[in-house]
């Protein structure tokens, strides 16, 4: 009997090794591993060849020979273009993530205030344009923000305007087109951790006397900190290396770090300098995902 | 109170209208007969006929399909398998280095995700001599493995909130542990399953980006082919599509909201 | 509902013995050395606040939990070491765990589907049971279509589809506001006894412990404070502990002064005469220290002084609970402390005490107790 118990323990364990470990392998080889092989050939010569880069470790009489080449971090730091780049990309990230708070907060605001059955219809609203194409929804700001586009034609039929306003191809169409794409990401996280909040805390503060924008600054503000933080850093970390919208909308002297290392990896096949630019990046995005993802396991333990 | 609830609806509303206005005209303009986008003359359906008479974007249509398919498949097991890990074995070795395979991919930009794994590809080529080529093989990794991380979210976070004495209550009755998951908590958290494969699905539909990078020759899909004819300028075709697709987006959403409620208030009627 | 003390332990032998069980989680211990036995046929409550280990005791007969050390040997086999899945035991969950999937029917076969049984044996099984519960109208419903009592009874009737040789239930009212609660009480009883099953329950209602079941056991720390029947439980209860988990006592801190065969004397400083009790008290001499313990339906209130020395004391009305069927007396003291006394009100318009009228308190002499503090 204590036999079979014992075997029948084992079979569990070992099952549930296999649980952790199928994702786990399946995360590491197809999402961490490939990091590596980007430190490696960030350190690599572009080469004419296949693949167009020169090994670092070669064989060689019989011995190893280390080739590390730091030429690709030299050429960043000497073209100012890539400065440029990363502070754009910052710049641009930064904003649109103040852009889509100040947007998104009330819109999560007004979803967690309204009744139950209401809130869900609401959010389907939001997620909604999420669900269908991405690069069409961009698109479909091109037909708008033209010369000759929907929003020109209205301003000019409103007299508001005489002339064209030149939007399409500045950063100002990439900001709306930014702002547009990753509202949601902003709204999910803000509405999620404000319907948690216990509205009596708000009426309690205003029996006090507290004005509305007293106590909303007190008490609701602080009190969302974890749903602004989650938002903050789904929008900021993905549009630091966005490269469809600037592409798309933006002008060419909106020079951002997702468009460049696009450029360097197709355009002028220098996979090594493509990868010395996205390590930079994932330097620079380091703290902030390290950031989000403590905020993840914060969240994620709390619901136990 | 009054105040600031009319600020947030009118905030509310403005910020619908920015999220659908753009849509609305991408279906408006989709009938419209001129090819020149801006000027309006006259209702037409003629852009959907080019659509499906145009092969190579049809061919690319199937592709996407195809690759998003397998994508979510494999996502939502590999989710399912990493929620069950995350939250129901407790601390185990290797739980945090989980939870950072899953959280990064969220928030990962598509340039670096595209660039690391083509990069990861070409060396096992090299090395191993496997993949032999870059294709819809290799957008399926790509697809499934970031469709993983948004699966866990979805799946796990119904799996923390579910009673666990569903479960205890399947072994208790006589269940072993794999047959009580998979007839009681299986179907309970279905719900769950099916939104977080329909997520990996219109993620794997949508990647233009990483596709790019780790497609090869001949394994466009719809992204690449739209982003492509996108590039060139405003084409009336594309609207045509934009428009089927939110038809169908639109359609999914409705069934799938319209049953809920049906259920709920079913539920209700009978129990009073 | 209350059988004698003389439990049927002594036929049958120990059904269910509990033997030195321990559960520690990292280093809080949560069940601290508990032996029970527990005999064929009887409806075992363990009577405990949260946190006093009654569940984890629970979990661990079900086989959700594994002791660190100890043995619970069930029909003469230890089951310690067996999977939840394959002890002959089933288990009613607070929340009842339905399989929201499944319709009623359905989720009382579930246990017989496990166990391969033939089909056709199900349905008359999962037929036979829905009659036990009275739900056979609602076969094909799902659980969220029920109402709360309903879904109790489903949750029973899974429970014991499978015949277990033990029923364990964790809670059992919890779900149910407090009008079904007292209804459910009695008609989930009559299906236990009419099964015969044993069963083991878990529950933080003294009430409900002494309505259903015919042995109880306290819980306290992991504990045992002391097992019995219900009236053991209420009228001798072996410790301080015990005698304030169930019911009010009225307590007085003293020492024994006589401590004869056949009776005892107590001197407290609490109350200006002497306690007396009826029966002898085995008490080390270095260690006179007693607790006096009488229950509040055990003293009468008058306005005369009570005859004799003991037993006795005066205090003004300090307050009025009135009940409906009995009145709560707070009487003061002169030292200022409080007594419970509850007086029935039998006639509907008797002349009662009234608040700050001075009454005297008394009892008699076999209703008092005497703990150890």
């Amino acid at each position: 009997m204590k036999k079979v118990t014992e075997r029948l323990k084992r079979h569990a364990e070992h099952g549930k090794r296999w649980v952790i470990a199928v994702p786990t392998l399946w995360l590491m080889l197809f999402f961490a591993l490939p990091f590596l092989i980007v430190l490696k050939i960030a350190f690599a010569e572009s080469a004419i060849a296949i693949p167009p880069y020169t090994q670092l470790l070669t064989m060689a009489d019989d011995a190893f020979d280390l080739h590390v080449y730091f030429g690709n971090f030299i050429f960043l730091t000497e073209d100012a273009l890539y400065l440029t780049a990363y502070l754009n990309s910052l710049k641009m990230a930064a904003i649109s993530t103040f852009l889509c708070l100040l947007i998104g907060y009330p819109m999560a605001y007004h979803i967690a205030r309204a009744k139950p059955s209401t809130q869900t219809v609401l959010l389907l609203l939001i997620l909604l344009p999420s669900w269908t194409s991405f690069l069409i929804r961009i698109y479909a700001w091109i037909g708008i923000l033209k010369s000759n586009g929907i929003l020109n034609n209205t301003l000019m039929w409103l007299g508001v305007v005489d002339q064209p306003l030149a939007i399409l191809n500045t950063n100002v169409a990439v900001y709306i087109g930014i702002v547009y794409a990753y509202l949601p990401f902003m709204i999910l996280p803000l509405y999620a951790n404000l319907v948690k909040h216990d509205h009596s805390l708000i009426e309690a503060s205003q029996d006090l006397g507290a004005r509305w924008l007293q106590s909303f600054w007190r008490i609701t503000f602080p009190l969302s900190r974890n749903g602004i933080i989650a938002g903050c850093m789904l929008v900021f970390i993905p549009v630091v290396g966005e490269y469809v919208i600037p592409e798309l909308l933006g002008g060419t002297n909106s020079i951002v770090i997702g468009k460049v290392l696009w450029q360097e990896f197709f355009n002028n096949r220098d996979w090594p300098l493509a990868s010395s630019l996205a390590l930079i990046m994932l330097l620079l995005l380091m703290l902030p995902i390290h950031f989000f993802r403590k905020y993840q396991e914060k969240e994620w333990e709390e619901g136990k | 109170m009054k105040q600031p609830i009319r600020f947030s609806s009118v905030m509310f509303w403005f910020g619908m209208a920015f999220l659908y206005l753009p849509m609305l005209s991408l279906v408006i303009y989709s009938f419209n007969s001129s090819r020149l986008v801006t000027v309006w003359a006259g209702w037409s359906t003629k852009w959907y006929g080019e659509l499906f008479r145009d092969e190579g974007l049809m061919a690319a249509v199937w592709r996407s399909l195809e690759v998003a398919f397998w994508s979510a498949n494999t996502a939502v097991c590999l989710g399912v398998l990493a929620s069950v890990a995350l939250t129901r074995f407790g601390r185990f070795r290797g739980r945090s280095m989980l939870h950072s395979l899953v959280a990064a991919p969220l928030v990962m930009p598509d340039v670096i995700i595209g660039l690391s794994l083509l990069l990861m590809f070409v060396s096992m080529t090299d090395v191993l001599g496997w993949p032999q080529e870059r294709g819809l093989f290799t957008i399926w990794i790509a697809h499934a493995t970031f469709g993983t991380a948004y699966a866990t979210v979805v799946i796990s976070s119904r799996l923390k909130e579910l009673d666990r004495s569903f479960v205890e209550a399947a072994m208790d009755l006589g269940a072993a542990p794999v047959k009580a998951f998979v007839q009681i908590t299986l179907p309970i958290i279905m719900p769950a399953l099916v939104s977080a494969w329909l997520l990996a699905f219109t993620l794997s539909l949508d990647d233009v980006v990483i596709a790019s990078f780790v497609s090869g020759p001949g394994a466009t899909t719809l992204p690449i082919e739209v982003f492509s004819s996108v590039r060139l300028g405003v084409s009336p075709k594309i609207n045509a599509l934009a428009t089927l697709i939110i038809l169908i987006v639109s359609l999914v959403t409705l069934v799938a909201w319209w049953l809920s409620r049906r259920k709920l208030k079913r539920d209700k009627l009978v129990r009073s | 509902m209350i059988e004698p003390s003389l439990s049927r332990d002594g036929v049958d032998g120990h059904f269910l013995q509990i033997r030195s069980i321990v559960k520690t989680y990292d280093d809080v211990v949560a069940v601290n050395d508990v032996s029970l036995d527990i005999a064929k046929g009887d409806i075992f409550a363990l009577l405990g606040a949260s946190g006093s280990g009654k569940s984890t005791l629970l979990r661990m007969l079900a086989g959700f939990e594994t002791p660190n050390s100890g043995k619970i040997i069930l029909d003469g086999e230890d089951i310690v070491s067996l999977a939840p899945y394959r002890r002959p035991i089933n288990m009613m969950f607070q929340s009842y765990a339905l399989f929201p999937h499944m319709t009623v029917e359905q989720n009382i076969a579930y246990g017989l589907k496990q166990d391969r049984m033939p089909k056709a044996m199900i349905a008359d099984k999962v037929v036979q049971m829905l009659r036990l519960v009275h739900m056979e109208k609602y076969a094909k419903r799902k659980p969220e279509q029920l109402s709360g009592g309903q879904r109790q009874r489903v949750a029973l009737a899974r429970s014991l589809a499978k015949s277990p040789k033990l029923l364990l239930l964790d809670e059992p009212m919890g779900a149910l506001d407090k009008k079904l609660r007292n209804r459910m009480q009695l008609e989930v009883v009559d299906i236990i006894e009419s099964v015969g099953v044993t069963c083991v329950m878990v529950t933080h209602d003294q009430e409900e412990a002494m309505t259903m079941a015919n042995r109880i056991a306290i819980m306290e720390e992991g504990s045992i404070v002391q097992s019995g029947t219900p009236r053991d439980i209420y009228e001798a209860p072996n410790s301080l502990q015990a005698a304030e988990f169930i019911g009010s006592m009225n307590l007085f801190r003293g020492a024994i002064t006589v401590d004869a065969q056949d009776h005892a004397v107590i001197d407290s400083d609490e109350i200006n005469n002497q306690l007396y009790v009826s029966y002898g008290v085995t008490t080390a001499i270095e260690d006179k220290h007693v607790v006096f313990a009488v229950r509040p339906e055990k003293t009468l209130i008058s306005r005369d002084q009570p005859q004799g020395e003991y037993n006795w004391c005066r205090g003004v009305v300090h307050d009025i609970a009135y009940l409906g069927g009995h009145s709560v007396y707070h009487i003061r003291l002169n030292n200022g402390k409080i007594l419970y006394s509850f007086m029935v009100n039998s006639d509907r318009f008797a002349d009662q005490p009234t608040w700050e009228e001075q009454v005297y308190v008394y009892w008699s002499d076999d209703s008092g107790l005497v703990l150890r503090p």
